[in-house]
């Protein structure tokens, strides 16, 4: 199906996505979009693993395991995450990062 | 001819889409965006032959971790808020950043000649990926397998506690 | 060689008993725990006699000397291969002779305190704390090793303070203690150090090695020289600062006359007898290396006993409180003990002084602790300590006023009590080696049997003073120890201490040398006799003589305004020049250091600290561009 587009595309594409995750990890103040920016970075990494199993070593699947762990890892760390935030969320009646700085100094 | 169509329709719709979900200031539907992405994601690997792994990324991240997104966005704030953004300069150094950063990983990957294909393609139907998730050979993920279960659990009593409403500290100090 | 083991339990019986009355004191009746002391002293005291009768005369082979021995010892602290400190008991003709000393009057108060003390809310806390006096003394009698009798000797210091403290309800009582404590531990201080010399330049603490005539001590003669000293002198000079604190010598008097706060009894024992002899017991106790290595230290030893006995002895005569009457005699008499062993030499017949020196320490323990239990029966009867509300009172104490008198005839050296025999020994030895102290000696003689008939006078003659209840005599437990240790004034200058305490623990031929004692005796008769014209009767005179010395008289009266001197020495020049000064570096220069290096820091904290601002998205684009920068670095420059 991938007869004729070159590796090149996959990982500029997810070039782009990781960038633009990180652009927005970086920009936004809100928490949950900031855990929304991880999940794009998350899943340009596996976009990588998975071009490059199908093009280079096709004869394994380790790249394809990879992309599966890290879904879970993702789902994990999701979890948590949502925790922590609901948490703070209590604790400070909002959840911009710029709020939560008890730690500083 | 119409791989390339629909390769060129999946990377256009991740690459828009991306950029709406960390730029869109209402939450909800960068939410959405997200979803939109992933999806988008999902036919990739669909191209790629790995249904699977399309198929779990639909199920977990579409189904779940989108959905879970989108209640704590629902518990957090309203519908209708806006998100605030970073100031100017906050958000010109971080896009001179990404797009030094862009630039210089696009120019690594152009010009580097990848190797070709070796050996002849592994099956990746459901009976070869759930074969090799639990033996313990060469090619076996049983020990990933059970690290990530493990992982699973503590992630879940680790949000269950974190989340409970009655403060444990808070107990303890009225003591 | 004879076991003496058990003399062990001569120090642990007390110690015991201690542990028993101090722990369970308050759970039973008061007469319980004084009984327990009672009779663990009694015990004591009978182990004590055994030991002396069997050190002295049934274990000693004829004509051998009497030689040192450790019935006891264990190691009891293990520092360094070299310096290791043992707990031991040893036995010597001094040593047994203490023991005596000590146990006989201590079993003495010990009776006495049951009539004393009785009724006294704290009367399980005295004999819990005359028992810890006692196991203390004892300990440091029977030291093997300076260090056990450092030990020892601070323990007592600390049971004085108790018992000197004993009235805590007393501000004046209280401040006593306190003045004692300080004054010996700052004495101790030099003891210590001289210690450190010692054991520094003759690697061992053990008194057995010490004074061995071969051993390291005497090897340092003519060790280095320090202000025209040898280290060694200055030393045992260091050491004697220790004991001139304890034994109250000029100018470390100054808290004996203040401990007399402390119950009768405890005067009688602790600042009569025992303790305060302890600084002559040291020299005694190392009086070899005195006498070999050191004989200018021992020139010290001497002129501060002559000048002490002389000070005390004025200023004796002008004070009205009876029991700091005895104080001053006590230092004047322990300032005689001090100048015996500073004149003597060593061996033979010239260790006349040092046999004098321990002969008078015997002899004094017996009548100066009958003078002090007498006058705690005159304060029984009288309920106050001032000579001047007192008078006649021969009449109502009978037993008292014969031993009183019998105490002072001894102190005034009148023959053939115990007081001429020691008293005239030291005025031979004095008079052969160093003829201004043997002047002042002589002096001090005549002016003791002034003052203590001069008291004795005024106690027990004189006018007739109407008191508010008549005065009885005290019950028979006060009584007889009073006939006991009169009985032992009178007669134990019978004892032949030339043959069994000399310096070098071979006998010599003593004998009384009627060139100096019928003067001194007459000087005595003749101190008695002024003080019967003058205070016998109701008379002008004192007041008189008084008038006549003037100021003499009024700077005696006020002790010389010692205590007046070291008030200003500590609070105007210690606190204003040394303390306030260093007060100030501390607080300035030393802080000072650590609070810049504190400011400084805390000033660059805050420099930096807005790196630590809080803010994820900032660490995040450090952390990007970063990663940029270095993929740029190493991928591409390098």
């Amino acid at each position: 199906m991938t007869g004729t587009i070159p590796l090149q595309y996959f990982l500029i594409i997810s070039t782009l996505m990781f960038f633009t995750g990180i652009y927005g990890f970086l920009t936004r103040k809100n928490l949950i979009t900031m855990l929304m920016s991880i999940e794009l970075i998350l899943n340009s990494v596996n976009i990588n693993f998975v071009a490059f199993n199908r093009y280079l070593y096709p004869d394994n699947l380790h790249g394809h395991f990879f992309s599966l762990i890290v879904i879970a890892v993702a789902a994990a760390e999701a979890a948590v995450a949502i925790a922590i935030i609901i948490n703070i969320y209590r604790n400070f009646r909002s959840i911009d990062v710029d709020k939560v700085d008890e730690m500083k100094f | 001819m119409n791989s390339e169509i629909l390769f060129f329709l999946l990377s256009g719709m991740i690459v828009i889409f991306s950029i709406l979900t960390v730029t869109s200031r209402r939450i909800l539907r960068a939410a959405v965006y997200l979803l939109f992405v992933l999806v988008s994601t999902a036919g990739l690997y669909f191209m790629l032959n790995y249904n699977f792994l399309a198929a779990v990324q639909l199920t977990v991240y579409a189904g779940g971790i989108i959905v879970l997104i989108i209640f704590s966005i629902l518990l957090t704030s309203h519908i209708s808020e806006r998100a605030q953004m970073a100031g100017k300069f906050q958000g010109l150094m971080s896009a001179l950043a990404v797009i030094a950063g862009a630039t210089l990983t696009l120019i690594t990957i152009l010009n580097f000649s990848f190797p070709g294909k070796s050996g002849i393609e592994s099956p990746s139907d459901v009976k070869a990926i759930g074969r090799a998730l639990v033996s313990y050979n060469e090619n076996g993920y049983a020990l990933p397998f059970e690290v990530v279960s493990i992982l699973l659990l503590a992630a879940m009593i680790g949000a269950i506690i974190v989340a409970r409403k009655e403060n444990l500290a808070v107990k303890n100090t009225k003591k | 060689m004879i076991d003496y083991t058990y003399t062990l339990l001569i120090p642990l019986i007390p110690f015991v008993v201690f542990l028993f009355t101090g722990l369970a004191g308050h759970k039973m009746k008061p007469m319980t725990s004084g009984l327990i002391g009672t009779t663990g002293l009694f015990a004591v005291t009978i182990l004590s006699y055994l030991t002396a009768i069997r050190y002295f005369w049934t274990d000693h082979v004829e004509g051998a000397g009497y030689s040192s021995l450790k019935a006891f010892e264990i190691q009891w602290l293990h520092l360094t291969e070299k310096l290791t400190i043992n707990l031991g008991v040893l036995l010597d003709p001094i040593s047994v002779m203490m023991l005596v000393v000590v146990s006989t009057v201590s079993f003495m108060v010990h009776i006495y305190s049951l009539g004393y003390m009785k009724g006294d809310t704290g009367f399980a806390r005295f004999y819990a704390f005359l028992s810890l006096f006692t196991f203390a003394m004892l300990g440091l009698v029977l030291a093997t090793n300076i260090f056990q009798m450092y030990i020892f000797w601070e323990l007592v210091g600390v049971s004085s303070f108790l018992l000197i403290g004993f009235y805590y309800e007393k501000p004046s009582a209280v401040a006593a203690s306190k003045k004692a404590f300080i004054v010996t531990r700052f004495a101790d201080l030099g003891f210590l150090i001289g210690i450190l010399m010692l054991s520094f330049m003759t690697d061992t603490f053990d008194f057995q090695t010490l004074v061995s005539p071969t051993g390291p001590a005497m090897a340092q003669a003519g060790g280095a020289a320090f202000l025209g000293l040898s280290g060694i002198t200055w030393a045992l000079i260091f050491v004697f600062m220790g004991g001139a604190g304890k034994s109250a010598m000029f100018p470390l008097h100054i808290w004996l006359p203040d401990a007399m706060e402390g119950p009768t009894p405890v005067s009688a024992l602790i600042h009569a007898a025992t303790m305060v002899v302890a600084g002559v017991y040291l020299v005694a106790r190392l009086f070899p290396v005195y006498s070999m290595v050191a004989p200018d230290a021992l020139h010290v030893v001497a002129w501060v006993g002559g000048i002490s006995s002389l000070f005390a002895a004025i200023i004796a005569c002008t004070q009205t409180d009876i029991k700091r009457v005895l104080a001053y005699s006590t230092m004047s008499q322990i300032g005689y003990m001090m100048l015996a062993l500073g004149v003597s030499g060593y061996g033979g017949h010239d260790g006349l002084g040092f046999m004098a020196g321990n002969f008078h320490l015997f002899t004094h323990a017996m009548f100066k602790a009958l003078l002090f239990l007498g006058a705690g029966a005159i304060i029984h009867a009288v309920h106050s300590n001032d000579m001047r509300d007192m008078g006649g009172l021969r009449k109502y104490l009978p037993i008292t006023h014969i031993t009183f008198l019998i105490a002072c005839l001894t102190i005034a050296g009148l023959p053939p009590l115990s007081g001429f025999f020691s008293k005239d020994e030291i005025l031979v030895a004095a008079f052969h080696s160093n003829m201004p102290l043997f002047i002042i000696e002589f002096a001090v003689a005549g002016l003791t049997a002034f003052y203590m008939f001069r008291l004795y006078y005024s106690i027990f003659w004189g006018k007739d003073t109407h008191y508010h209840h008549t005065p009885h005599e005290a019950p028979a437990t006060m009584t007889i120890p009073l006939l006991i240790l009169a009985f032992g004034a009178v007669f134990s200058g019978f004892l032949p201490f030339h043959e069994l305490v000399t310096s070098d623990g071979l006998p010599f031929e003593a004998h009384i040398e009627y060139a100096v004692a019928i003067p001194s005796v007459l000087i005595g008769i003749l101190g008695i006799v002024i003080a019967t014209l003058m205070y016998r009767k109701v008379s002008t005179s004192p007041a008189k003589l008084a008038n006549g010395f003037g100021s003499f008289y009024t700077w005696a009266y006020h002790k010389f305004y010692m205590d007046e001197v070291y008030l200003f020495m500590t609070k105007k020049v210690i606190f204003n020049y040394i303390s306030r000064p260093v007060a100030w570096f501390d607080r300035h220069i030393v802080d000072g250091f650590m609070n810049l290096i504190a400011h400084v820091i805390e000033r660059s904290a805050y420099l930096i600290k807005g790196f630590q601002s809080g803010r994820i998205q900032q660490y995040g684009y450090v952390f990007v561009s970063g990663t940029i920068v270095l993929v740029i670095i190493f991928v591409y420059l390098w």
